[in-house]
């Protein structure tokens, strides 16, 4: 099979495995800020609850979740597509890791900060939004972006629930043409393509919101 | 209506077993301008933290313009005080601290503007109209827009000080506002604290080790130490002839360097 339409296969592939980032990632974050948040909360419940979330999708394979949520919800009467199985076990699996981004970060903020904001009467609520997240933020991108490439990276995941990605149809092609060195050679390049994009936008993101912040980091 | 801006009733404050002051009680006048001063480590800061519900306490009473601070009365019984009851209690007091605590991730104007905005309502014009009166005043207008990480100390502290007015406290509580700032920037800061306390307008209660200035711009000085106020008096009886030993090291340790 020429390279070309080797491309071509793996190209759809790979608009596959951009969706499900696309899709996951705004989940992930959703997640960790939610979960994050609840850590530092002050009631208890909220805390225990956030508390057992992190723990279980941390502390348990990626793989098996997503057959959980796929193959084994079904028998609860619980049936969702592949696309959005894939999804939701990326998303909950990533904002489980940065759930601990987002409470380190907020933890960082040095707590003359929030003194000052008591001190100009801002409600516990004010504080948190206009003082302490948009600093929090800047720290939390580096990992951020640790977990949005690893995040690119585990979609691979969905392959084995059917859905025909970057790297299931790698696999197919392969197992079809035995072109192993060209596929999995150019599946090398697309999945680094991707998490080079995602990296240069985080590091935008980070410039952005360090305006003014006096920081070391790379420029 | 009480005639003091700040009394401390019988107040007890312990830092776990660590008691730091037992049966504490001092007073501040209206406008009256109070140093305290003391050796490191003897809880002078702590007093201001009080007043700005920073540290709570442990017993005792708290009052700010007349008002029980740290507790509140609901149908007759006394509660512990609520973030509203606080909120309102704050609003009477601006604090200046130490390092700065200016908020990195805004402009210098924003610093100031942020808080009349959002915590008193005032309109973004308004805010800013007030705010570069402010800069002027303590002569950074030309730094409205630059971060705080392109200022110098003694500008930061500046900064801060016009952040605490904007507010328009009638009490500031000034907390060793020099002692962080390389030597020669402490007179330009200084200099915006002997304005206002010229103006007569506020209640200002610093906490500093700057001595010549305490004399200078103090009503009274308050010398404290393990826990309780060993003297207190005008400043000249306080430098010139103080009475207590405790007091007479303390100052002759300043006055050797």
């Amino acid at each position: 099979m020429p390279l070309s339409e080797i491309f071509d296969v793996l190209s759809g592939g790979a608009l596959v495995t951009v969706q499900i980032v696309v899709m996951a990632l705004p989940l992930a974050t959703f997640m960790a800020f939610l979960s994050g948040l609840l850590r530092l909360s002050d009631h208890r419940s909220l805390r225990w609850t956030a508390t057992v979330y992190v723990e279980f999708f941390r502390g348990t394979s990626a793989l098996i979740q997503l057959y959980w949520i796929y193959f084994v919800l079904p028998f609860f009467g619980i049936s969702i597509d592949a696309i959005t199985a894939g999804v939701v076990a990326l998303g909950f699996n990533i904002g489980a890791y940065g759930s601990e981004v987002v409470r380190g970060g907020l933890l960082s903020v040095d707590k003359g900060q929030t003194e000052a904001a008591i001190a100009l009467n801002f409600s516990p609520r004010q504080r948190l939004w206009r003082i302490i997240l948009p600093q929090a933020l800047v720290g939390m991108m580096p990992p951020f972006g640790n977990l949005a490439i690893e995040l690119v990276k585990a979609t691979s995941l969905v392959s084995l629930i059917t859905i025909a990605d970057l790297t299931y149809r790698a696999k197919s092609l392969a197992d079809m043409t035995l072109q192993v060195e060209e596929i999995f050679g150019l599946v090398l390049v697309f999945y680094f393509v991707m998490a080079q994009v995602l990296t240069l936008c985080i590091r935008a993101l980070e410039k952005y919101l360090g305006k003014g912040m006096d920081r070391g980091g790379l420029t | 209506m009480s005639d003091f801006a700040v009394e401390f009733d019988n107040v007890t404050k312990k830092f776990g077993d660590n008691v730091l002051f037992e049966h504490f009680n001092f007073n501040i006048r209206k406008n009256e301008v109070v140093s305290i001063i003391g050796p490191s480590g003897s809880g002078k800061s702590t007093l201001l933290r009080i007043l700005m519900t920073l540290e709570s306490i442990d017993a005792g009473m708290v009052r700010v313009q007349g008002e029980s601070l740290w507790h509140m009365q609901k149908n007759g019984a006394w509660l512990p005080a609520d973030e509203r009851h606080l909120r309102k209690c704050r609003g009477h007091m601006g604090m200046v601290f130490q390092h700065f605590n200016l908020f990195p991730h805004m402009t210098v104007l924003r610093n100031i503007t942020e808080a009349p905005i959002h915590v008193l309502g005032q309109s973004k014009e308004e805010a800013r109209a007030n705010g570069m009166e402010l800069l002027r005043t303590v002569g950074l207008a030309d730094k409205a827009d630059a971060y705080p990480s392109r200022l110098s100390g003694g500008q930061k502290q500046r900064v801060g000080i016009a952040r605490a007015l904007a507010m328009k406290p009638s009490i500031l509580l000034l907390d060793e506002i020099t002692s962080a700032l390389d030597p020669e920037l402490v007179d330009e800061v200084l200099e915006v604290i002997r304005k206002l306390a010229a103006e007569d307008a506020y209640t200002m209660m610093l906490v500093t080790h700057e001595m010549y200035f305490a004399r200078e711009i103090s009503d009274r000085v308050c010398f404290f130490d393990a826990g309780q106020i060993v003297e207190e008096g005008p400043p000249e009886q306080i430098f010139n002839a103080p009475n207590h030993e405790r007091t007479r090291a303390f100052l002759n340790s300043f006055l050797n360097i």
